[in-house]
């Protein structure tokens, strides 16, 4: 699903956010992307999302070679195939629920009606059935969030990234989202979440450490925990 | 999967509808709409002013055609002018009678002003005479010469025009105090009493006569010392012919000193004051484009705003699949909705006005397609230009840094 060759991101003013990253996820994973602040995690999220393109390397994304892409066919892509869920949710204030899903699926082409439909399904499949016409303001931060990945997954994206999806949310809504994006990915969705959470982190069958803008382990949850917790500095 | 590239479908981003396009470019205006209303309401307020200028100046236009076709355009004016010496000219007695002989002259009356003839109200209050009011011998087919209507009682006939009975023009009515005419309403002229038996509307092709009054010729020669002299001569011709009538009036009027006679055609005076207000609603014109201006540097300014709030907006619809085109598209079509609400607001408003003033007014009511399809044409362009700029900022934005954005 995701395939990054000695990809590489520096930024002008000479900041390697990635530095040589080659990192391979299959269909159906779900990955935890820890590392402290400021290790490229973001940056890397971008890039495999397509809304950034590497300085070098080689990105393949659903069997697409994203270096070899226009602006436009990336669009379609994320349009198509990559759902983004952001730690600040990022909700049209004022609109209801139902609408904000819907109008997430404006650029797929689809009608004002299907879009509905598919939204309310999305809503229905995130467990806020009962909550389609509240705006923003009238859900909880973790009501919120499952409005955001109802956005993300309305579109049947075979990939779906998360930056900090959990950040911004007390332990027990952000549990509660994890949850969601468990079944998410029982259900065949590619996952990638990057989590300042240790636990949540260990809950997930594997992750890839970064540091300095490189990978410094990717392990599997499986695998008795070798260094992790000790490797860890301060998250955030 | 393999890093082996595989056949892959084709990527190409969907169409959005209209709808969609409109629904995106109203956002802005949903959540803003305080924001909204302001800047489309600078777009309004130029729009309204251009369409009212323009409605206003069409209806009293469409006014002064009905005024002219109902007056008529074929009335010449012949008056005394003055001598070369400067003094006032006279005309010979039989000025009329001479030019009725003109072929194309269809009908031909006149007056003579007694300027040494005052009028009062009554004798008790002589101060009340009121200055510019002044006394003509009439003949009994001026009204139906120079379109004259009474708006009181009844003009002069073969009996009242030998007695003291007077017709009194409409603003000299107003000064005499004179409103309804009783047999009983006089006033005082040349230090006697005359009766007022009509009282005119005001007459369009010749205003002299509304701030005069008006006596029958035989009575002014006989009680007022009237020297028979006219001194205005109105002449109704036939049209096609009124250039050479013109040409011969002076001549025929006063074949002895034709340089002491004026010829005027009071249609021509009207219209050349359409024209006058014309160029001042020109004036008019330009400031209304000059608010339309600042209305479209507000939109404009509403945009860059937008565009710079919206950031993160703008990094979640490239995340969900915009294209860069697209959010292109989303602002100019936000810009565009702007002021075509403004213009359409604009439009109403400067219809509404010009109906309103046109009604006050008694005046037919005219607002030009071509105004206000100008409006919108005007309001669509002004959209346009003042949201490019912003929209192609907003669509160069890189998506990563528009996300990050607060
Ligand atoms: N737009 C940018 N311009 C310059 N430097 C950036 C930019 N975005 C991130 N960086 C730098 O790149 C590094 C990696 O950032 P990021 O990927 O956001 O890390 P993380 O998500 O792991 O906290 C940091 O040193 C950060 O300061
Ligand atoms: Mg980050």
């Amino acid at each position: 699903m995701i395939a990054l060759t000695d990809v590489s991101r520096t930024y002008p003013g000479g900041v390697a956010a990635l530095a040589s990253v080659s990192l391979r996820i299959e269909h159906g994973e779900l990955v935890a992307i820890v590392g402290p602040s400021g290790s490229g995690k973001s940056t890397m999220l971008n890039v495999v999302g397509t809304l950034d393109r590497p300085t070098s390397g080689t990105i393949h994304i659903d069997g697409y070679d994203v270096s070899k892409l226009s602006d436009n066919r990336l669009s379609a892509l994320r349009a198509t195939t990559i759902g983004f869920v952001f730690q600040s949710f990022h909700l049209a204030p004022k609109v209801p629920a139902l609408d904000n899903v819907a109008d997430g699926l404006i650029y797929t082409g689809l009608g004002r009606a299907e879009r509905r439909r598919r939204a309310a399904g999305a809503l229905e499949r995130v467990g806020l059935g009962h909550r389609m016409d509240h705006e923003p303001h009238e859900l909880s931060g973790g009501e919120r969030q499952r409005v955001a990945i109802a956005r993300a997954v309305a579109g049947d994206p075979r990939l779906l990234l998360a930056d900090e999806p959990t950040g911004a949310l007390d332990s027990v809504s952000g549990a509660g989202v994890m949850e969601l994006l468990r079944e998410l990915n029982a259900s065949g969705t590619t996952i990638v979440i990057i989590t300042h959470d240790r636990e949540i982190a260990a809950g997930l069958p594997r992750q890839v450490r970064m540091r300095d803008g490189t990978i410094i382990s990717d392990t599997t949850a499986v695998a008795p925990e070798p260094s992790w917790p000790a490797e860890t500095g301060v998250p955030g | 999967m393999s890093l082996v590239e595989v056949a892959r479908p084709k990527l190409s981003p969907a169409r959005m509808r209209p709808r969609d396009v409109m629904r995106v470019g109203a956002v802005g205006l949903r959540t803003r709409p305080l924001r909204a209303f302001l800047s489309a309401l600078g777009i309004a307020i130029g729009i309204a002013a251009m369409v009212g200028v323009v409605g206003l100046s069409s209806s009293s236009g469409a006014e002064l055609d009905r005024t002219l076709s109902a007056l008529g355009t074929n009335l010449l004016t012949v008056s005394s002018g003055t001598t070369l010496m400067g003094e006032a000219a006279q005309m010979p007695k039989d000025a009329e009678a001479m030019i009725e002989r003109i072929g194309p002259v269809e009908a031909v009356s006149s007056i003579g002003r007694m300027g040494d003839v005052k009028v009062y109200r009554s004798e008790q209050i002589p101060e009340a005479q009121t200055g510019g009011i002044a006394t003509y011998a009439a003949r009994l087919d001026l009204p139906a010469t120079v379109g004259a209507t009474l708006r009181d009682g009844t003009w002069l006939n073969a009996a009242t025009e030998r007695y003291p009975a007077a017709v009194l023009g409409s603003s000299a009515a107003q000064r005499l105090g004179v409103g309804a005419v009783s047999p009983d309403t006089q006033v005082v002229v040349g230090g006697m009493r005359f009766t007022v038996v009509g009282v005119l509307n005001p007459v369009a092709l010749a205003t002299d006569l509304d701030a005069g009054v008006l006596v029958g010729w035989p009575v002014a020669e006989s009680r007022l010392g009237f020297d028979g002299h006219p001194t205005t001569l109105y002449t109704r011709s036939d049209e096609a012919r009124l250039e050479s009538v013109r040409q011969v009036l002076a001549a025929t009027a006063n074949p002895e000193a034709p340089n002491e006679v004026d010829v005027s055609r009071p249609s021509d005076a009207l219209a050349a004051k359409q024209a006058t207000s014309q160029a001042f609603a020109n004036l008019l014109l330009g400031v209304g484009a000059v608010a339309l201006l600042v209305g479209g540097v507000g939109v404009a300014n509403t945009m860059v705003i937008s565009v710079l709030e919206r950031r993160a907006e703008i990094g979640l619809r490239r995340s969900l699949g915009a294209t860069r085109g697209q959010i292109r598209t989303q602002f100019l079509a936000e810009s565009l909705l702007l002021s075509a609400l403004g213009g359409g607001g604009g439009i109403l408003l400067g219809t509404g006005v010009t109906m309103g003033y046109a009604l006050y007014s008694g005046w037919p009511s005219v607002v030009p397609a071509w105004a206000t399809v100008g409006g919108l044409v005007a309001t669509l362009v002004i959209g346009a230009a003042a949201g490019l700029y912003p929209a192609i900022r907003a669509s160069r934005l890189s998506p990563t840094e528009a996300l990050s954005a607060p």
